[in-house]
């Protein structure tokens, strides 16, 4: 199990710079929600109805912005390669990009978004709703796009299309999530919206890594 | 044939329209990029 | 399983599409002609007025599109899991029809809603699914004219259109969930009257022998493409 987590530390410890995915991604995110009021109005009544929603695809669109780099930047120097040669399976590596994906994005949006759900007036329970939902929905997000990075690891300007691919594909759990607080906010039971969203992910986490580990090989070989 | 086609006529056109456009166009396209292909290869053939 | 690939000789191709090109060539032609006229002579439907014209053009399209995607999806099975020579290249061209058809079907999906139900558009599960069909295509196109080398753009592609089309059902079930929670509009989807289901049916069998012409002849296209390029490379050599 070691090089798995040598892998991973090392990930996280990447993303984690200055430069890294962590702080862009919150930036970005915090940004979206600042950007939104500004385009619809301070109506907080309106806000509050959208916000779910509103920081849903903009949590989706942040994780985002570092997929490209996932897989490419160790294909471009060569440690991929290594990577591919060492006894940790592809499929575990996968798991273990994908972890740290998810540990410097998703994990860090989820714990901002109470704060940013201040900014749309919701109230607490529609608050809590959106963490747990963000904390469930996330890792999808990591999943689905690690499939995503894998197949375009090899694209200079791969970050363009990786969008394009995923974001489709990831509409279920934007549904489910901001539908979770959807129902909060109407004082519903959002515990089967949470609950589509968990399967969603768990089906996510748990197939992708064979999917990008295919890919990773296929772009490998060549 | 009745083509009095009642207060949505203004819908009913267009959609004919548009999917003609649409069908002829690719229809169109698929089958000149036959021609090219038949032509160059019929010309690098010759040499 | 094993005739598939006898077929999977371009050569073959070529010989097989030769024959069936001109039947559903002129099958297509047929099955349009006479769907048309049954549709323009039938009397207007009770609900829907002269209105269901638009049917006749808009069902066959949406049902191409998602045949279209179905027959990516298998293209794609069969090159990677049995690497059928052709199936990429069928893979290929089957996408910029059936994003075409896709397009088609939700302008005159549009066009039909505004007199049905007062509005271009309804964020209605069917609409909704339809559009996110129509990014996947998208997003197959893309992957395939980004990536330079062929042989990697076709495993990529297809792997994607696999992934696309195990998230089809999750997608169409989300936003059927969805709908329901918005308590959205719900199309009103009637009986149709005999009258009306003939046209129908023979229009939605022009529209696939049309994809299905067009679809041979791409394929013919590219091998010939490909038989050039291989020309033009031995006499550089």
């Amino acid at each position: 199990m070691s090089p798995f987590f040598t892998l991973l530390a090392r990930d996280i410890k990447l993303a984690a710079r200055s430069g890294g995915s962590a702080f862009l991604a919150l930036s970005f995110f915090a940004l979206v929600a600042t950007l939104v009021p500004l385009g619809v109005g301070a109506d907080l009544r309106l806000l509050a109805r959208v916000g779910g929603g509103v920081l849903w695809v903009g949590a989706v669109l942040a994780a985002l912005l570092s997929l490209d780099r996932l897989f490419q930047g160790d294909f471009e120097d060569g440690s991929l390669d290594l990577i591919s040669l060492s006894p940790l399976p592809m499929e575990l590596t996968a798991l273990a990009k994908m972890l740290a994906h998810w540990l410097s994005t998703g994990a860090a949006l989820t714990l901002l978004s109470p704060l940013l759900a201040l900014l749309f007036n919701l109230p607490p329970a529609a608050t809590l709703t959106l963490f747990l939902s963000l904390l469930l929905g996330t890792p999808a997000v990591s999943a689905v796009g690690a499939i995503g990075a894998s197949l375009t690891l090899s694209l200079k300007r791969g970050g363009l299309i990786l969008p394009l691919i995923i974001l489709p594909l990831l509409s279920p759990a934007v549904i489910f999530g901001a539908g979770a607080v959807s129902l909060t906010l109407d004082r519903l039971a959002s515990g089967g919206a949470l609950g589509l969203l968990a399967a969603f992910s768990a089906g996510a986490v748990l197939l992708s890594p064979f999917a990008a580990a295919a890919s990773v090989r296929l772009n490998l070989g060549g | 044939m009745n083509f009095d086609l009642g207060p949505y006529g203004m819908y009913i056109w267009p959609s004919y329209a548009i999917s003609a456009a649409g069908l002829i166009g690719i229809t169109l396209w698929t089958v000149i990029g036959w021609y090219k292909a038949k032509a160059a290869l019929a010309k690098l053939e010759q040499k | 399983m094993i005739w598939l690939f006898r077929y999977a000789n371009p050569h073959n191709f070529m010989r097989l599409s030769n024959v069936l090109l001109p039947i559903t060539a002129v099958a297509t032609a047929l099955c349009l002609g006479v769907g048309l006229y049954l549709g323009f002579t039938a009397p207007p439907d009770y609900q829907q007025g002269r209105t269901v014209l638009i049917m006749f053009i808009h069902v066959p399209a949406v049902t191409v599109a998602e045949l279209a995607y179905g027959a990516i999806v298998v293209c794609s099975l069969l090159s990677i899991v049995w690497r059928h020579p052709l199936s990429d290249i069928a893979g290929r061209a089957a996408a910029p029809l059936g994003a075409m058809f896709t397009v088609l079907g939700m302008i005159t999906g549009a066009l039909w809603g505004r007199p049905m139900w007062g509005t271009f558009w309804a964020w209605d599960p069917r609409l909704t699914s339809f559009l996110l069909l129509l990014f996947l295509y998208i997003g197959y196109m893309a992957l395939w004219n980004a990536i330079e080398d062929e042989v990697r753009a076709a495993r990529a592609a297809a792997m994607l259109a696999l992934v696309g089309a195990v998230n089809i059902p999750i997608i169409k079930f989300s936003v059927e969930w969805w709908s329901s929670l918005h308590q959205g509009e719900s199309i009103v989807s009637g009986k149709l009257a005999p009258v009306f289901l003939a046209p129908l049916l023979i229009m939605m069998l022009g529209y696939a022998l049309l994809f299905a012409s067009l679809w041979m002849l791409r394929i013919r296209t590219v091998i010939l493409e490909r038989r050039a390029r291989t020309l033009m490379q031995r006499s550089a050599a």
